[in-house]
């Protein structure tokens, strides 16, 4: 299996905080990563690596093929901006056209094609101020896939939408992991692993496991103060004792 | 009626005119950048900040607007590098630059020997004795920022709305950054002869207000803030000329005035609908 991403020995500060410590982690083709960990644990700041948004101060990262699709948190945006849906679901083409290129007719069909799928064709000449969270959602999802990238790296992207939507976005993103690596940051531990295939816990150091359960023994040792869950016919969750 | 043609047989008032266009076109562009990037108070900080190349230059014997360009450009650079850098508090810095340039200013025009009688056109703006020279250079800055918005439209749209995104996009955002807070100095700084340092941030901002009451769409602003910026320049110029007073202040004056009209007949209209929904759903 090809490798997408490569991080090795990574470490990561802002200022003089070490956020991230030697952390390696492999991102194949067809995978699907779960990253959770506590606040501050430095999940975030693992995705602004990977993206190239953050230079680490050590380490290597190795990125093949084209572009990263990237999904970030909503609220990262300013949503009086003047600019339509469909301008934005276009500019995750800027990638490929960088800063020149026009949009062939070719891209705007299969701009439309997506937010068709998203079901948010009808919304696209909206300004993004007009949408609700899950609709803006939808639109950053065909924003970071237009540009058909083999690996999709979302930051938290259950917040700010209700359960209805968390739903249907993850059976979206069952299907396209067929063809996709999907790299999902969550602080909501009962929902993603119920769809991931891998667990990767961050809290300084990074701990990879390679199936979608982890125990409560675990989550000690790699000192993770999160909810545990239990896999069957039906998730669920069980608390820590308070 | 015909006052307003006999006007035009004036050199003084065709050269206000043709400011008014340029001042209009460059305004209008880099102004809707500015409300839709809510970089109002930087672009406040580099206006006050650019006075100091005023004094600087006047007490060197240098042209004041060259002056002004080199130290708005600068300050726009060191405000943008600094609010890169997460520590720093930006809008505390804007207050520092804003200060110390209108500081500047004032002990340099001071200490030069002789009377400065240009200094209230730079504060208030006089767009009835702008000189050729202020003509050629709003003409150049006109047409750079056309060139500019017409290349690049796209990457300076996206990398307003969401720089991090561009920047996972390999998108030379560092380039477009510094390329558009230039670009903001430059029109800042040389429709300081037209308005004046005091009211330039309105030309800037009050005729984009206006378009984006009606409009939600960037390209449309733009277009919107020319025709907004071009209507109340000219009232202010007619009514500046009428009851002789600094045309910077009547501009501005007028652009107060649409902006309130725009603001009414906007809630009519919602009003209206509102209605007509009700009418709908009953």
């Amino acid at each position: 299996m090809n490798k997408l991403l490569e991080l090795k020995s990574i470490n990561a500060a802002y200022d003089d905080t070490l956020v991230l410590k030697d952390v390696d982690l492999v991102v194949k083709e067809n995978d699907f990563v779960g990253i959770i960990g506590p606040n501050g644990g430095g999940k975030t700041t693992l995705l602004k690596v990977i993206l190239g948004i953050l230079k680490p101060i050590s380490g290597e990262i190795h990125v093949n093929g084209s572009t990263i699709g990237y999904l970030p948190q909503i609220n990262q945006v300013d949503k009086k901006f003047p600019i339509s849906v469909r301008d934005v679901v276009l500019s995750g083409l800027m990638g490929v056209k960088k800063l020149f290129g026009r949009y062939s007719p070719e891209n705007r069909k299969r701009a439309n094609e997506l937010m068709d799928q998203m079901g948010i064709l009808h919304l696209k000449n909206k300004n993004i101020g007009e949408l609700s969270g899950g609709q803006l959602q939808r639109v950053f999802l065909c924003r970071a896939i237009i540009s058909d990238p083999q690996l999709l790296i979302l930051d938290e992207p259950d917040t700010y939408v209700d359960s209805n939507f968390e739903g249907e976005l993850y059976d979206i993103l069952d299907q396209l992991n067929d063809h996709i690596a999907i790299v999902i940051v969550s602080h909501d531990v009962g929902t993603i692993c119920s769809h991931v295939k891998t667990i990767a816990c961050v809290n300084q150091t990074l701990c990879y496991h390679d199936s979608n359960i982890i125990s409560q023994e675990q989550l000690k040792a790699y000192n993770c103060p999160i909810d545990l869950i239990t896999h069957g016919e039906v998730p669920h969750r069980v608390l820590k004792h308070h | 009626m015909n006052s307003i043609f006999e006007l035009f047989q004036y050199q003084f008032f065709n050269n206000a005119v043709f400011a008014a266009i340029m001042a209009s076109i460059t305004c209008g562009i880099i102004g809707s950048y500015i409300v839709a990037r809510r970089i109002v108070f930087i672009s406040g900080g580099i206006t006050h900040a650019s006075f100091g190349g005023i004094g600087i230059a006047w007490y060197m014997g240098l042209n004041p607007i060259l002056g002004a360009a080199l130290f708005g450009v600068l300050s726009a650079f060191g405000i943008e590098w600094l609010s890169k850098k997460t520590d720093v508090r930006q809008d505390s810095v804007i207050g520092i630059l804003w200060a110390l340039g209108m500081a500047l200013g004032i002990i340099f025009i001071y200490m030069t020997p002789g009377y400065a009688p240009n200094l209230m056109s730079f504060l208030f703006g006089n767009i009835l004795t702008v000189s050729s020279l202020d003509l050629f250079l709003l003409l150049g800055l006109s047409i750079l920022t056309i060139l500019v918005f017409a290349m690049f439209f796209k990457p300076i749209l996206y990398v307003a709305f969401d720089e991090e995104f561009a920047k996972t996009q390999r998108i030379p955002v560092q380039f477009i950054s510094y390329l558009m807070i230039a670009l903001v100095a430059l029109a800042i700084v040389l429709n300081i002869r037209v308005v004046g340092i005091i009211l330039v941030i309105s030309f800037l901002t009050i005729p984009q207000t206006i378009a984006n009451m009606f409009t939600k769409d960037f390209k449309r602003m733009i277009f919107g803030s020319i025709g907004f910026g071009l209507l109340g320049s000219f009232i202010g110029l007619l009514v500046s000329y009428k009851i002789n007073a600094p045309s910077g202040a009547t501009i501005i004056f007028s652009f107060v005035m649409l902006f309130v009209i725009a603001k009414l007949v906007q809630l009519s209209l919602i009003a209206v609908r509102r209605r007509e929904g009700v009418k709908e759903a009953k």
